[in-house]
């Protein structure tokens, strides 16, 4: 047994104190020697209990945080992506953010037509889960309810009244 | 006059005058000062106090409670170990109320208050109190658990009032036709006169619980009698609430001085409250997004331009920065805000806000404000007393969060602070000498780096001379955590110079047993000392094993204190309760556990009444 000879004690070990049962950082994070980049803290492997933060307190952020973040797909694209409603203003800085980050245009909206003049439409699921063309309702009440983004091709979207 | 005639002259006084002269001493500590004098002071006191604090719930029993203490009317108990708050005591441990609760109804106290914290309150737990307790005015739940809206909705309806309000509705309408001297004569002796007084909830008060939500109707069951309602904070419920029943409960009651919603109720109805109850001096919102060209926003600033006498603000659960404007007319007479679960309000929208709020006392806020942020609350918040920066990031690698310089900003611009809680992505030795001169008045200092262990970010020292300046120069710290990377160094500094420390923190600190036998040699007024993953062993937990009777309770996990060292100190020291705290999956039982193992997490606590009889499986008392 090494608890005679105590190895462990005299380990050569970058590693925090008292941390060998304990959920600890991996190996590659116990980078807190000074001759090197200490500033980054223990990443993935959180260690339980740090930040002290309440549980009450980390699960409402955690909730606050996520619930304006939606993902969006786009018809054909092998990935989805996600972005946060929070950070738009109204329904053009929106889709001016969608055609930026797919690399497309979306055209201009009308109430009549949907959207002219482009391959897409952007179109969402609201909370019924019914899947709604972007632009009818006013913002804050779109930003509420919209649960999913989905930028469709046009020729699947001529039922949501898209003119191609 | 010697000590002898002096003597003499005390004893003259009439057990009335000393009584009299008691009832001036609110503070529980001066009345326990008291009660040491002399045993007459002792009794006269103890037959006097109606209000009890019992800082760890195992440390007594009931019986002992309600033995020394039977005009007890307000209670304050608290349970689990502080690091449970960190997850760090599984489910099951133990902090149930309904024992004290089932005591004190058999032995007809009559409690008005019940005041909880981190405690295991269950729903048959609170239907006892709501009927066994005819004057209960007060219940407030900070950190619990165990119970759910069903066990809110008993205390809601407070049975034994109703039961005597439908007796006299019976009978008033026999008044007229039976003759009236027999009927008067039955009501009255049935009826407490009392009852035309407010029988009924003065307060409900959840702070942070985890209520289990039975989307019930609890607010329903405020009776329409109920018009006594002075404070109601429900925020950490996460279901819908009939808001109808909501503000007609508002409504009636006209000594409303404090409400805080929860996350479902929406700005119309908050605007729709805040003209019933323009007399609220505590606010805090649900839901706080709208949109701000509409009829509803407009009406909501109008309603808050009405409330003059809000004090205390907090919410924003769900938030559209572009609401707030309407909340700037109250900031001006603010003293304490809260928005450290508003992570939607933007760093220039905190930062707007903020200007505005120039009689500030207490602030909580998330590291979004930023150093830059914090620049500003230097230069506005002037009465600033209380401080409080919580981590808005915690699972990425903290890109918003503060650093130094917010720290030392404040430091500079608030001269009253006396309380802080920060959490900074990195800290200076030299920022902390700074706030060390800048502020000697702490007297709760908490310092978190999101790194437990991150050093100097200028030097890469360890942050050792930081906290020694702060404990040097502020003489009356009575609260203490530190963190960064740190060395037995902190410890001699904090042995030698807090002398008024009672709560200390550590994690992942230290180098040796020295470090702690410092901090057990030096702080003579320690109450509670709570260390994690740091390399303090057997030879400093044994070395004043009388030490722990003066304090309230040890937490120690992730060191080195192995098992016979535990057993060691328990056999020793029969009042106190060495609890080892063992989980799933660490061996079959006491037998095979070897004494040279490390005990993963021990809570050592002194108590008058052995070993407790709830402890779960995985809680061995040694």
């Amino acid at each position: 047994m090494d608890s005679d000879l105590n190895l462990k004690a005299t380990e050569l070990r970058l590693g925090l104190p008292g941390t060998i049962d304990a959920i600890s950082p991996p190996k590659n994070s116990k980078r807190s020697s000074p001759d090197s980049d200490s500033a980054t803290p223990p990443p993935k492997a959180q260690i339980v209990g740090w930040p002290p933060v309440r549980s009450y307190r980390k699960n409402n952020l955690a909730e606050a945080e996520s619930g304006s973040f939606v993902k969006v797909s786009m018809d054909g694209a092998p990935y989805l992506r996600k972005i946060d409603l929070k950070v738009y203003n109204g329904y053009v800085e929106l889709l001016e953010g969608l055609e930026k980050m797919f690399k497309l245009t979306i055209g201009e909206y009308s109430e009549r037509e949907g959207y002219k003049g482009s391959e897409y439409a952007p179109a969402y699921e609201d909370k019924d889960g019914d899947l709604m063309l972007v632009g009818d309702v006013p913002w804050e009440m779109f930003k509420s309810s919209c649960k999913r983004l989905r930028i469709m091709k046009a020729s699947d979207a001529r039922g949501l009244g898209c003119a191609v | 006059m010697c000590l002898f005639q002096f003597q003499s002259v005390m004893n003259y006084f009439p057990e009335e005058v000393l009584e009299h002269v008691f009832d001036f001493l609110t503070s529980h500590r001066d009345r326990n000062a008291v009660s040491l004098v002399c045993k007459s002071w002792c009794s006269v006191e103890q037959f006097s106090r109606e209000k009890v604090f019992i800082g760890n719930c195992y440390a007594v029993n009931p019986e002992r409670l309600i033995a020394r203490f039977p005009r007890l009317r307000s209670l304050t108990l608290k349970g689990k170990p502080h690091f449970a708050d960190f997850n760090l005591v599984p489910d099951g441990w133990g902090g149930h109320v309904y024992p004290w609760i089932e005591a004190m109804a058999k032995s007809g106290i009559n409690l008005e208050e019940l005041r909880l914290k981190r405690m295991v309150v269950s729903d048959e737990s609170l239907e006892l109190l709501a009927k066994s307790f005819p004057n209960f005015k007060s219940l407030v739940l900070v950190s619990c658990e165990g119970f759910t809206t069903d066990g809110l909705a008993a205390i809601a309806s407070n049975c034994s009032c109703s039961a005597m309000l439908f007796v006299i509705q019976v009978f008033s309408c026999l008044y007229t036709q039976v003759v009236p001297l027999l009927v008067r004569g039955y009501c009255f002796s049935v009826v407490d006169d009392s009852i035309f007084h407010d029988r009924f909830l003065r307060e409900l008060d959840l702070q942070e619980n985890e209520v289990d939500d039975r989307k019930g109707q609890w607010l329903k069951c405020f009776p329409e009698s109920c018009t006594s309602l002075v404070s109601l904070n429900f925020a950490c419920l996460k279901g819908e609430v009939n808001v109808a029943a909501l503000e007609r409960l508002v409504a009636r009651c006209p000594n409303l001085r404090s409400l805080r919603l929860n996350h479902t109720v929406p700005l119309e109805v908050l605007q729709k409250i805040l003209v019933r109850a323009p007399q609220l001096s505590d606010l805090g919102t649900g839901s706080f997004t709208h949109d701000p060209d509409s009829e509803t926003y407009i009406k909501l600033t109008n309603a808050m331009k009405n409330c003059h006498s809000i004090r205390s603000l907090s919410g924003f659960l769900d938030v559209n920065g572009r609401c707030l404007p309407a909340i700037y007319p109250i900031c001006t007479n603010l003293t304490s805000l809260n928005l450290s679960y508003a992570p939607g309000i933007f760093s220039n929208e905190l930062i707007k806000l903020i200007c505005h709020c120039k009689k500030i006392e207490r602030l909580w806020i998330l590291d979004t404000i930023g150093d830059k942020g914090l620049g500003v609350v230097a230069n506005t918040c002037k009465e600033l007393q209380e401080l409080r920066v919580f981590p808005s990031d915690l699972y990425g690698v903290g890109n918003t969060a503060v650093t130094e310089e917010g720290l030392v900003a404040i430091s500079a611009g608030c001269p009253k602070l006396n309380s802080i809680l920060y959490f900074c992505q990195q800290m200076t030795n030299a920022a902390l000498i700074t706030v060390a001169k800048n502020c000697p008045n702490f007297i709760r200092f908490r310092l978190c780096t999101l790194n437990p262990i991150v050093p100097d970010a200028a030097t890469n020292q360890p942050l050792d001379e930081g906290f020694g300046a702060i404990v040097q120069s502020c003489k009356r710290l009575t609260r203490l955590s530190v963190s960064g990377l740190l060395t037995d160094q902190v410890f001699l500094y904090i042995g030698m110079y807090a002398e008024q420390l009672e709560m200390l923190s550590i994690a992942f600190a230290g180098d040796s047993d020295k470090g702690m036998l410092c901090v057990l040699n030096g702080c003579k007024k320690l109450k509670k000392l709570e260390i994690r993953d740091s390399p303090f062993g057997n030879m400093a937990l044994l070395s004043d094993m009388g030490k722990y009777e003066t304090m309230r309770s040890l937490w120690m996990s992730s060191c080195e204190v192995t098992l016979g060292g535990c057993k060691t100190l328990a056999e020793k020291m029969p009042r106190l309760n060495v609890e080892i705290i063992n989980e799933a999956g660490e061996g079959d039982g006491e037998a095979t556990y070897d004494n040279r193992h490390r005990v993963e997490k021990m809570y050592l606590y002194r108590t008058l009444v052995g070993p407790r009889k709830d402890a779960p499986d995985f809680v061995w008392t040694l």
